[in-house]
């Protein structure tokens, strides 16, 4: 499997890493591709179109189960990978990694075995206003399920969760808090670390739904001291299918199974079933498992690169497109949050953001255009529906200025 | 502007998208229906004046893109005055007519809304075209619940962030 080595004191070498993503070769209506849809998903760079090709054409077989050489090296790529992802979130233990389908398997995961363990009639589930609807409904759920409240803090206009609010929030009665790293639909960084403190001082436990922030910024499970992180492959750069729950081995161990099968199973007799141990508790039926062992080759790939380096790199995207769409007559900035990364969010006057979509279409643009899959923000913002341009680490200055080219169409068409 | 983006945003579909017709409330409409589309947000009441089987008078208010604006807007003036059973009529030639079939040789004369002829070469625009005609027929049934344009095909955005 191979693997791209960079030296990472060298300059960034946009040309190299978009030379890796065949898919940015296309051409999209005889225009060149300009992909800025990275928050909804990401490329695959050819290192882990190959890894997961490689699976099935030299080392594929059912893991953990089998005697045989095939079962015992598609075991120890899977394992592999669980290290790597350790690695790369920094967690202690490789027991603290649980695979699961992506961030949403995640938070229904931690809200139905955690949750329903934990929360009861009458108590909290705090979250804030500024979440994506995964973080959202699944605890939704969990309170129609018990009887709990769900409470939201609350966001000022510039995009950022209001500390105070959220403090006077946390109550006696408050059991979980989950909250978003990076939000999509604005791009606001919270202040996660804040968060987990002013939770953990009232002994109340922390969800960080990293989905958006994994692939834009280094990531240090111990240093958050969340006991919870989740988030997706296919927003790293990896294939679909498959995600990473983190979670405190001793809360792990705690909670009960999420759901019952092979695999997460020590024994099992009509009477009686022991459960596996960490992770393999809640990892029950066989996994993605080439998806899994080319996720690890996508950490792979993004660690090459360097984490703060493609962090510098979207920044240095983000403040370039925030300075030029900021010119554009009629243009609005929807989030303009203290700290932000990688997502733009735009309102074009007396234009439905689905009318610019399609004409940055024409032009080979690819943008989301919509709620973002979170309508309370969109509420928020008493908006409808916003136009929103999300960067990744292949993306240049030229596209950004494409993009700002577009938008000038798109008004000359409806104005 | 390239020329296939002048197909669907021809200059009719552009003034009315900007100048909406019948882009009113009824206060006393004998029935009204909330369309949505959550692929783009766009939300938007059609209000029916009946007079027996005629539709008397239709509105309509909301926000929505160019294309559901100017659908609901020449809809209002194309179905005015128009029975129940000619307006169904017309929506299911124009449905044709948007999705690329041939439709059926018998049917009526879509006469202006044959501007939308355009929108078959945009799939995934389809939808922002027939919300509009899928509230007035919900309108006209006296359904009470809200309409949503995903009664048009496959769910359009159930994920992905």
């Amino acid at each position: 499997m191979s693997t791209a080595i960079r030296d990472t004191t060298a300059a960034y070498d946009v040309a190299a890493i978009r030379a890796d993503f065949p898919i940015l070769a296309t051409r999209v209506y005889g225009k060149p591709l300009v992909y800025l849809d990275n928050a909804a998903s990401a490329q695959k760079p050819r290192q882990v179109i190959d890894a997961e090709r490689d699976v099935y054409e030299r080392c594929y077989a059912n893991i953990h189960r089998g005697v045989h050489w095939l079962s015992v090296h598609a075991t120890d790529a899977y394992d592999a990978a669980r290290e790597k992802t350790r690695r790369f979130v920094n967690a202690r233990d490789t027991r603290e990694i649980v695979f699961v389908r992506g961030t949403t398997e995640a938070v229904n995961l931690v809200a139905q075995t955690y949750g329903r363990k934990h929360v009861g009639p009458g108590d909290e589930v705090l979250i804030t206003g500024l979440e994506h609807h995964s973080n959202i409904v699944p605890w939704q759920m969990l309170c129609e399920q018990t009887g709990a409240r769900l409470v939201v803090a609350p966001i000022d206009d510039a995009g950022d969760v209001d500390l105070d609010a959220l403090e006077r929030l946390l109550t006696p009665r408050t059991r979980f808090v989950s909250v978003a790293h990076l939000s999509n639909a604005l791009g606001t960084v919270l202040p996660v670390r804040a968060i987990v403190e002013l939770a953990h001082a009232r002994g109340v436990p922390v969800f960080v739904d990293g989905a958006q922030a994994a692939p834009r910024m280094p990531v240090d499970v111990q240093a958050l001291d969340c006991d919870f992180y989740a988030f997706s492959s296919h927003k790293i750069y990896g294939p679909t299918g498959v995600g990473v729950l983190y979670g405190k081995a001793e809360l792990l161990e705690a909670m009960p199974p999420y759901q019952g099968g092979g695999d997460m199973i020590r024994s099992v007799t009509f009477e009686k079933t022991t459960y596996n141990a960490l992770p393999f508790k809640f990892e029950a039926g066989t996994p993605n498992i080439a998806g899994g062992i080319a996720f690890g080759a996508a950490l792979d790939y993004v660690s090459a690169i360097g984490l703060d380096r493609v962090a510098a790199h979207e920044h240095g995207l983000l403040a370039h497109a925030t300075t030029t769409l900021s010119a554009i007559g009629g243009l609005r900035i929807v989030g303009t949050a203290r700290e932000k990364a990688g997502v733009l969010s735009f309102v074009l006057e007396g234009v439905h953001p689905h009318d610019i979509g399609t004409v940055l279409d024409r032009e080979g643009i690819a943008i989301r255009t919509g709620h973002h899959c979170a309508q309370p923000v969109m509420d928020r913002y008493g908006l409808p529906a916003t136009a929103r341009a999300s960067f990744g680490l292949y993306n240049t200055r030229a596209e950004v200025d494409a993009l700002a080219a577009a938008i000038h169409k798109v008004i000359g068409m409806f104005r | 502007m390239s020329s296939d983006l002048r197909d669907l945003y021809q200059e009719v579909i552009l003034d009315h998208s900007k100048r909406p017709r019948n882009f009113r409330a009824m206060p006393d409409a004998d029935r009204q229906a909330e369309g949505y589309n959550p692929l783009c947000g766009d939300r938007e009441t059609v209000f029916l004046g009946l007079d027996g089987e005629v539709l008397k008078d239709v509105s309509f208010q909301g926000a929505g893109c160019a294309i559901s604006t100017a659908s609901a807007s020449m809809m209002t003036e194309s179905v005015k005055g128009k029975t129940r059973a000619e307006a169904d009529a017309l929506f299911e030639r124009f449905h044709d007519l948007i999705t690329g079939k041939p439709g059926a040789p018998s049917g009526p004369e879509l006469g202006k809304l044959e501007v939308f002829s355009g929108v078959r070469e945009y799939p995934v625009r389809v939808k922002c075209a027939t919300l509009p005609w899928h509230t007035l027929k919900a309108a006209l049934n006296g359904a009470a619940a809200q309409v949503s344009s995903e009664s048009e095909g496959p769910a359009a955005e159930s994920g992905g962030a």
